[in-house]
């Protein structure tokens, strides 16, 4: 019972690198992507030629491309690599597809408001109210001093208070009364803006007895309603992040609690603070519903907040597209405009912000 | 041993001086604290006072001819929330789709950018949406649902007739998809980067795919989280008001029909429209609906609160 192996005669093949067999190369999934693309692409071609369709679907194309890339995606790696890579590659696939989907709204809209705004958006749009245009002409000043004064208004009634509360809940509050505001203010940043609105007419109309009121200091007010949550919980969070050691070098000093806030943890904390501040303004400045409501709309100037009614930017944009005249195109191009000025500041208030969040912060840690 | 032991004297406690300045500024934020209380409660006692006469309209009072205030306000409730669960429905899948993305897959140097960029949605005013909704998506998305319409007609909700303007309840509901995504995305993201890093590691480990380790550590971890992020966001469609305003044409009914030319409106959009021209009960009424509105977007964001502060409690995360 002797049994002689034979060595090996096979020659040993030699392994590239141990780690990578059975994977497929990184290039592939992107080769993929292109060939489905022109797979698709050229089925529709033929489509096209045979009359079939008039003229090639280039949406339709890229689609349906890249569905038939998911699926080859997923075939590909289940014969090559197994079923469990293959399920990893198929979810890769569908979560990078999720963010470029989030992507098209966003270059979509952008394109179209840079596009259609550009045509008016020159300068008697920012020289002349709307009074006594028919058709042609005019521009948004009216509109843009409104949407200044109510903003800044609102900016003046909620940041001392939202700030005021932030202090309250970071260094004095304790026991009920802070869990109740921390938990009610994280509710009202739920509330409906249109919901502000009919408050602030529903307490105005009450309180100076006048049914039909519009005016605007009481967008302010509406305004103020949706911003201070916004306000307290971004300011929390930078109080929040100030060091205690801080506070307690300055107590040891002997300083009182209140020149310690003041003189240390808010100048530690001011530029969080700041892009919190300009965050909640870029958030309300945009909003139309509570406006529409309690400040109305008008074709002339008004500077004063407390009397008659005053156009916001916005509302120019809602109305002008709402209401369009006999010659249609120019107030379509004017609410474009409207659209584009309003896109413009928010985004230069958002980019403001974070540079001001990045180079005034704390230089903290060594 | 009647005598209980005598307890030596308490030393006595030092109080800190009390300076004015102190006082002024305790009471200043004790009272801008209060006055978020002051706030919301007067949110409603304004509200209900200016309802009260809407509660007993007559039916000449209410637009529609509906009989009494609930019968008119019904379908509106419908409306809101048929068309904010349209959008939770497309907003939710795609937002943890992106949460992830940018969580788990985007190389580390990116992540925060890409952030940046879906936060920039949250900042495009709602009025901008809804013209881009009108000019841009609807004529897009128009010959879509007639071929759906074509294919699909016999399921109850593609029936036809087909909107010719592609202005139906379904371009609004992706329309509000877009408008809360970021909101969704923002607070899933942070939940998704609080999981325990060992937990990850030892998934990966353990042999497990990237895939694999997302499902068994990452997802379980973030379930609470989804969860208000996306009550949070069904709050946000619930209320947004000027993007259904401009892309529906108004319509007061009750209908499931995805892509027909008549559709259910929402409170809020018809409080917009309707607003600058109501007088006398009707301004009653609209104030009445948005006292509706305003009660089931607090229950709604009650809850999702509620869920995030008790999970906090457990994580430790803060």
């Amino acid at each position: 019972m002797t049994t002689t192996t034979t060595p090996p005669t096979r020659q040993a093949e030699p392994i590239a690198n141990s780690l990578t067999t059975g994977i497929l190369p990184k290039y592939v999934p992107w080769l993929l992507l292109v060939t489905s693309w022109v797979i698709v692409g050229s089925v529709f071609v033929i489509l096209m030629a045979a009359g079939v369709n008039e003229n090639f679907n280039v949406v339709g194309a890229v689609f349906f491309g890249t569905v038939l890339w998911v699926i080859v995606n997923y075939v590909v790696s289940r014969v090559y690599e197994g079923p469990r890579p293959a399920m990893n590659r198929f979810v890769t696939s569908l979560v990078s597809l999720a963010f470029v989907i989030a992507l098209l709204p966003l270059i979509s809209l952008l394109y179209t408001v840079i596009s259609n705004g550009i045509p008016r958006f020159d300068l008697p749009f920012f020289s002349e109210s709307m009074r006594n245009v028919v058709g042609e002409g005019g521009g948004a000043l009216h509109a843009i001093v409104g949407t200044l004064e109510i903003t800044g208004m609102a900016t003046l009634i909620s940041v001392p208070v939202g700030l005021l509360t932030a202090i309250y809940l970071v260094e004095y509050g304790r026991g009920h009364l802070a869990r109740a505001i921390t938990f009610l203010v994280d509710v009202m940043t739920g509330i409906p803006s249109i919901v502000a609105g009919l408050f602030a007419f529903a307490f105005f109309a009450l309180i100076l007895n006048q049914p039909g009121i519009r005016f605007g200091f009481g967008g302010a007010v509406a305004l103020s309603v949706l911003m201070i949550p916004v306000v307290v919980r971004s300011s929390e969070e930078m109080l929040k992040l100030v060091p205690n050691e801080l506070r307690e070098a300055a107590y040891a000093l002997g300083v009182p609690k209140w020149l310690t806030i003041v003189k240390v943890v808010l100048p530690t904390s001011i530029a969080g603070i700041t892009t919190g501040v300009m965050l909640a303004i870029s958030r309300v400045i945009g909003e139309t519903a509570p406006l529409l409501i309690i400040a109305g709309f008008t074709q002339s100037m008004n500077y004063n907040l407390f009397s008659e009614r005053m156009m916001t930017l916005p509302v120019f944009v809602y109305t002008q597209y709402a209401n369009q005249g006999t010659d249609a195109q120019a107030y379509l191009d004017r609410a474009w405009a409207g659209a584009l000025t309003l896109v413009v500041i928010v985004m230069a208030l958002n980019l403001v912000a974070r540079i001001v969040a990045k180079v005034f912060s704390p230089k903290l840690g060594r | 041993m009647t005598t209980a032991p005598v307890k030596p004297a308490a030393p006595p406690r030092l109080k800190a001086k009390q300076r004015p300045g102190d006082r002024i500024f305790s009471t200043a934020t004790v009272a801008a604290g209060s006055l978020i209380l002051v706030t919301l409660a007067a949110v409603t006692i304004f509200l209900i006072a200016q309802s009260i006469p809407a509660f007993t309209a007559e039916p000449g009072d209410l637009k529609g001819g509906a009989e009494n205030f609930w019968a008119y306000v019904g379908p509106l409730v419908f409306g809101t929330i048929w068309a904010a669960f349209l959008a939770l429905l497309i907003a939710v899948p795609l937002a943890i789709g992106i949460a992830l993305f940018i969580s788990h897959y985007a190389p580390r140097r990116l992540a925060q950018g890409l952030g940046y960029v879906i936060d920039l949605l949250a900042a495009v005013p709602s009025v901008v949406f809804g013209l881009w909704g009108i000019t841009v998506l609807a004529p897009f998305v128009q010959p879509f649902w007639s071929t759906l319409v074509d294919l699909f007609g016999w399921f109850p909700l593609f029936a036809g007739p087909v909107s010719g303007t592609g202005r139906t309840i379904l371009t609004v509901a992706i329309v509000l998809a877009v408008m809360i995504l970021p909101i969704i995305t923002a607070l899933s993201r942070e939940i998704f980067l609080q999981t325990p890093k060992l937990h990850e590691e030892a998934a990966l480990a353990l042999g497990a795919t990237r895939w694999e380790m997302i499902r068994t550590a990452v997802l379980p971890f973030g379930r609470p989280g989804i969860v208000s992020a996306s009550m949070l966001g069904l709050g946000r469609a619930l209320g947004e008001t000027m993007a259904v305003a401009m892309v529906l044409s108004p319509q007061v009914l009750i209908s499931f029909a995805l892509l027909q030319s008549t559709n259910p409106t929402t409170i809020a959009a018809n409080i917009a429209l309707n607003f600058p021209e109501a007088h006398g009960v009707g301004v009653n009424v609209l104030i009445a609906t948005g006292l509706i509105l305003f009660v089931i977007t607090f229950a709604v964001n009650f809850i999702a609160r509620a869920i995030v502060n008790r999970r906090k409690a457990f994580s430790g995360a803060n």
